[in-house]
C-alpha cells in the first residue's frame, strides 16, 4: 500500500518506521527541515519537506494514488484539513487523523474523517489502567457497533463478593465474557459463578452502560 | 443581526467595530486578550477570551442563535475548522471564513463553505493598479 503520513515528529517517525517494516511504501510530508532531515538519515529518503495541508505538495508527493493518509501532527485542526483535502480533493479511500482533544473526536467523525485517534484518551487509560483501585478500564471501543471491551477489578470491600452473578442487577446489553481469577485459568462465568474479592471481570457492553456495571458488579 | 466573529486581529476588529457601530449585536472571541485592545473603547458587543474550534467557547459565545459566524484567524485550518464546526454542527446560516491559500479555498469552496482568499483578492487589486 502507498501510504502518506503528515507530520515527522515523534508518532510520525516511529509510525513510518513500523509500516515500512510491514513491507508498505511510505512518504512522510514535514514542514521542519530537521526532522525532515532525521527522518531521511535514518529511514531513508521517505520524507518530503513541505505542508501536509496545502494541496500543491499533495499533488507533487502523487496523494491521488495514495491508499491511506495518517495525518499525526500535533495540531487537531491540521489533522482535520490534511484528511479533508486527501479525501475530498484526491479521493484517498482511507483517512485517519490523530486527536488531541478528546471532545474533537465527535465532530471530526461528523466532518467525514474515517478514523481517529485520540492520543489524551489512549495514555489516560494507559495510566488509569496502572492505577490499582482504578475501578473500570476500557480495553477496546467497538464503536461500529456501539459497543466496547471493559475490565471491572472487584475489590475486596465490594459488597457483591460471594453473590452469584445471576443476583447481580446487570444493565442490559451487557455480557460478561471473562473472567480473570488467581490460580484458576480465565473462564466465561455463568449465572451460578460466585464473585470473589481479585476477580476481574471483562465485558462486553453498550458505552452508555459504563456506571451502571461498575455499580452491579461492585455494589454501590 | 447577532454575528460571532472568530479572530481579533485587524481584519476582526475592523469587522466587528463597523458592525457594531451599525448596531448590530456582535461577539468577538479571541485567544489572547491582548487583542482585544485593537477594540475601540466604545465598543458595545462582547469580546471573550477562547478557542473557536472548541464547541464551549463557541457556546458561551452564543453561537446557537448568531445569524452569522466569520473565522478570520491567522491560521487556515483553524479557519476552516470552525467555519465546519458552526454550519454543521450548529447550523449557523451564514458562515464566512479567510482562507489565505488559494487552492485549500477553492476546495472548501466545492465543500459548501464560503471562504474569501486575501491572497488571491489582494493579488487580483494589485494587478488592476498596475493596468489602470
Amino acid at each position: 500500500m502507498y501510504i502518506i503520513i503528515v507530520g515527522g515528529g515523534e508518532i510520525g517517525y516511529h509510525l513510518s518506521q513500523a509500516l515500512l517494516d510491514e513491507g508498505h511504501e511510505i512518504l512522510v510530508v514535514e514542514k521542519k527541515a530537521e526532522e525532515c532531515e532525521f527522518i531521511c538519515s535514518q529511514l531513508g529518503s521517505i520524507c518530503v519537506r513541505g505542508d501536509g495541508c496545502e494541496v500543491s505538495t499533495l499533488v507533487e508527493i502523487g496523494t491521488g494514488r495514495a491508499d491511506m493518509l495518517i495525518a499525526v501532527t500535533g495540531d487537531d485542526e491540521d489533522n482535520l484539513v490534511a484528511c479533508q483535502v486527501a479525501k475530498h480533493k484526491f479521493n484517498v479511500p482511507r483517512t485517519i487523523a490523530r486527536i488531541k482533544n478528546p471532545k474533537n473526536e465527535a465532530i471530526f467523525k461528523k466532518l467525514g474523517i474515517d478514523v481517529t485517534v485520540s492520543s489524551t484518551n489512549i495514555i489516560l487509560e494507559n495510566i488509569e489502567e496502572k492505577v490499582p483501585t482504578h475501578p473500570l478500564t476500557h480495553l477496546l471501543d467497538i464503536s461500529d457497533k456501539g459497543l466496547e471491551i471493559v475490565e471491572v477489578k472487584i475489590p475486596p470491600d465490594s459488597t457483591t463478593i460471594g453473590k452469584p452473578i445471576k443476583e447481580l442487577p446487570l444493565p442490559p446489553g451487557s455480557v460478561l465474557s471473562l473472567i480473570i481469577r488467581k490460580d484458576e485459568k480465565p473462564h466465561t462465568p455463568t449465572a451460578k459463578t460466585i464473585l470473589q474479592a481479585g476477580d476481574q471481570i471483562i465485558a462486553v457492553i453498550p458505552p452508555e452502560s459504563e456506571v451502571a456495571l461498575r455499580t452491579a458488579l461492585r455494589g454501590a | 443581526m447577532k454575528v460571532v466573529i472568530m479572530g481579533c486581529g485587524r481584519v476582526g476588529a475592523q469587522l466587528a467595530t463597523l458592525l457594531d457601530a451599525e448596531g448590530h449585536s456582535v461577539t468577538i472571541l479571541d485567544t489572547d486578550a491582548y487583542s482585544f485592545r485593537r477594540l475601540p473603547p466604545d465598543f458595545n458587543g462582547t469580546a471573550l477570551v477562547g478557542n473557536g474550534t472548541n464547541e464551549e467557547a463557541l457556546k458561551k459565545a452564543s453561537i446557537e442563535e448568531a445569524d452569522a459566524f466569520l473565522s478570520l484567524t491567522q491560521g487556515d485550518n483553524r479557519n476552516v475548522m470552525a467555519a465546519q464546526i458552526a454550519k454543521h454542527i450548529f447550523n449557523v446560516p451564514k458562515v464566512i471564513s479567510r482562507i489565505y491559500d488559494p487552492l485549500r479555498r477553492d476546495m472548501y469552496e466545492t465543500l459548501g463553505i464560503e471562504a474569501l482568499s486575501p491572497t488571491t483578492i489582494f493579488a487580483q487589486m494589485l494587478k488592476e493598479k498596475l493596468e489602470s
